[in-house]
């Protein structure tokens, strides 16, 4: 144990601004009439996505008894659409999400969320209010907008969707040393975004148009060249992955079987098995408004304002002095 | 020999890769937000000294390295070799041209130089971060010229040849930083 642990690993200056940083996003919101809500951080579900963690911990009813095992949020988004179908309105939730094992320069496993919901939007409105809000904080960013498509012929001149699974490892294999063997097309296509072509996005860059396999929450369309897309877009600021937005699932039945789906994939991985949260299938079966979400990582947002490296020098203790 | 996860990865953990210790430099961790996980190294080769970087899934394991930095004296070399020992132990191991390298030129007897074994074998030697050595050989000093900024070679004791200020003479001990092979200054 070194004598200056007790010390928070971001300066009082980096500290002050993250206040006026949470300060201006209530602002924000509070002048576009949005609402604040603040859901339950534990749960007796857990997130489906079979590349996401969830912290487990456990909850007893008194001391000594047997404890069951909840599941600390790893973003507030089922909550808030269970409220959406309950005809809440506008909402955002400025909060702590966990993810457990995400630690690195840019990962810390607690970290603070901006996650808000907007009724009849479409993913452009809802880039447009992004985009108002980080030029709040950042003013001399270029912005563009490209589709996932557009992106990877550009970089690599392949397209993701029709590329085989050979292509893809190939033209990762060129330019990244990755001995692993993976069937998943998805790997692949992770590993080229973020290894190739993420270094390579300069100013504030919204991707969109995602592969179906990557839709996560978002509603999956056919776009004019008859290809089917999802509804989902990336904001990166100089490469770094800042928030995710979809024009939110609101089809009950496809719902359930994604989240199905996710499980099957987690067994077939060897990864844990948790509760589903069926609770948002039946919240859909409700109906949930029109609408179109988007979940932005506060922390990182702070990193490009003050132009720092480190995710532990935005926080006040970062995951080691946690 | 232990074997160690992806997500275990450090800087400066020591393990086998392709059949060489290979020393981690720099261990990110890449995850985008949906995607699967990955741990990107940038990795020294410590037979070859290439650096190199790779990209590892969470689940991968790969097997650590019985690599030690052991600070030995240095006592001779015989053409061949190069002999150190520890001082605890009075062991001695001997290192040849390819774990010597350029070191060689910055080794005098006696100094503690830090020698990494590989399964107690010497693979790299590196000397102290400055040394003090003998100026065997140069050309006559310059007086009231010490505050120009010419200068002129010097041999030293080890064979070393650096550059010095013109005011150095034969006999004199240098303070030398190995690193860049400069003159600090009068030792």
């Amino acid at each position: 144990m070194y004598s200056n642990e007790w010390q928070p690993t971001a300066s009082l200056t980096n500290l002050r601004q993250r206040a006026e940083l949470l300060k201006s996003i209530r602002h924000f919101f509070d002048q576009r009439n949005v609402m604040e809500v603040d859901t339950q951080i534990l749960s007796h579900c857990a997130v489906s996505d079979p590349f996401i963690d969830s912290l487990s911990v456990e909850y007893r009813p008194y001391p000594n008894a047997e404890g069951q095992f909840l599941h600390l949020q790893t973003s507030p988004e089922y909550a808030m659409k269970r409220l959406l179908a309950s005809g809440i309105g506008d909402i955002y939730q400025l909060g702590k999400v966990f993810r457990n094992g995400e630690v690195g320069r840019r990962h810390n496993p607690e970290f603070t969320m901006l996650e808000w919901y907007r009724l009849g939007y479409s993913l452009d409105d809802l880039m447009d209010e992004v985009e108002s809000l980080v030029k709040t904080q950042i003013a001399d960013l270029q912005w563009r907008r490209v589709s996932y498509r557009e992106l990877f012929l550009e970089v690599l001149g392949l397209d993701p969707f029709t590329a085989s699974l050979k292509d893809l490892q190939y033209a990762c294999r060129q330019q990244v040393e990755a001995a692993f063997d993976d069937e998943d097309r998805d790997t692949w296509l992770n590993l080229l975004m973020s290894h190739i072509i993420e270094p390579q996005l300069t100013g504030a860059v919204f991707v969109h148009s995602y592969p179906p396999s990557q839709a996560a929450l978002a509603c999956v369309n056919t776009d004019a060249t008859g290809t089917q897309v999802s509804e989902r877009f990336e904001l990166y600021l100089d490469g770094l992955e800042l928030a995710n937005g979809y024009h939110e699932l609101a089809n009950p039945q496809e719902q359930s079987q994604r989240l199905t789906a996710d499980q099957q994939q987690r067994a077939l991985l060897g990864l844990p098995q948790r509760p589903l949260e069926r609770r948002l299938v039946k919240a859909l079966e409700h109906g949930l408004p029109e609408c179109s979400g988007v979940a932005l990582g506060v922390d990182r947002l702070l990193m490009r304002q003050l132009k720092v490296e480190s995710i532990a020098e935005v926080i006040p203790f970062g995951f080691e002095r946690a | 020999m232990a074997n160690y996860s992806a997500n275990q990865f450090k800087n400066g953990l020591k393990v086998m890769l392709d059949g060489d210790p290979c020393s981690m430099l720099d261990v990110e961790f890449v995850k985008p937000g949906k995607g699967q996980a990955f741990t990107r190294v940038k990795m020294r080769n410590l037979i070859t000294g290439r650096v190199w970087e790779r990209t590892f899934k969470s689940n991968e394991s790969i097997e650590s390295a019985d690599v030690m930095d052991t600070d030995l004296e240095f006592l001779y070399s015989d053409g061949e070799m190069w002999h150190f020992m520890d001082t605890s132990t009075f062991e001695q191991v001997a290192a040849d041209q390819n774990a010597i390298g350029d070191a060689a030129k910055w080794l005098k007897e006696q100094d503690k130089i830090m020698v990494t074994l590989w399964n107690g074998n010497p693979i790299a030697v590196t000397p102290p971060n400055f040394v003090e050595l003998e100026v065997i050989e140069t050309d006559p000093g310059v007086k009231g010229d010490t505050a120009q900024g010419g200068s002129k070679p010097a041999t030293l004791s080890t064979g070393a040849i650096v550059r010095v200020p013109l005011f150095i003479e034969i006999g004199e001990k240098l303070r030398i930083d190995t690193r860049s092979g400069e003159y600090v200054s009068r030792a």
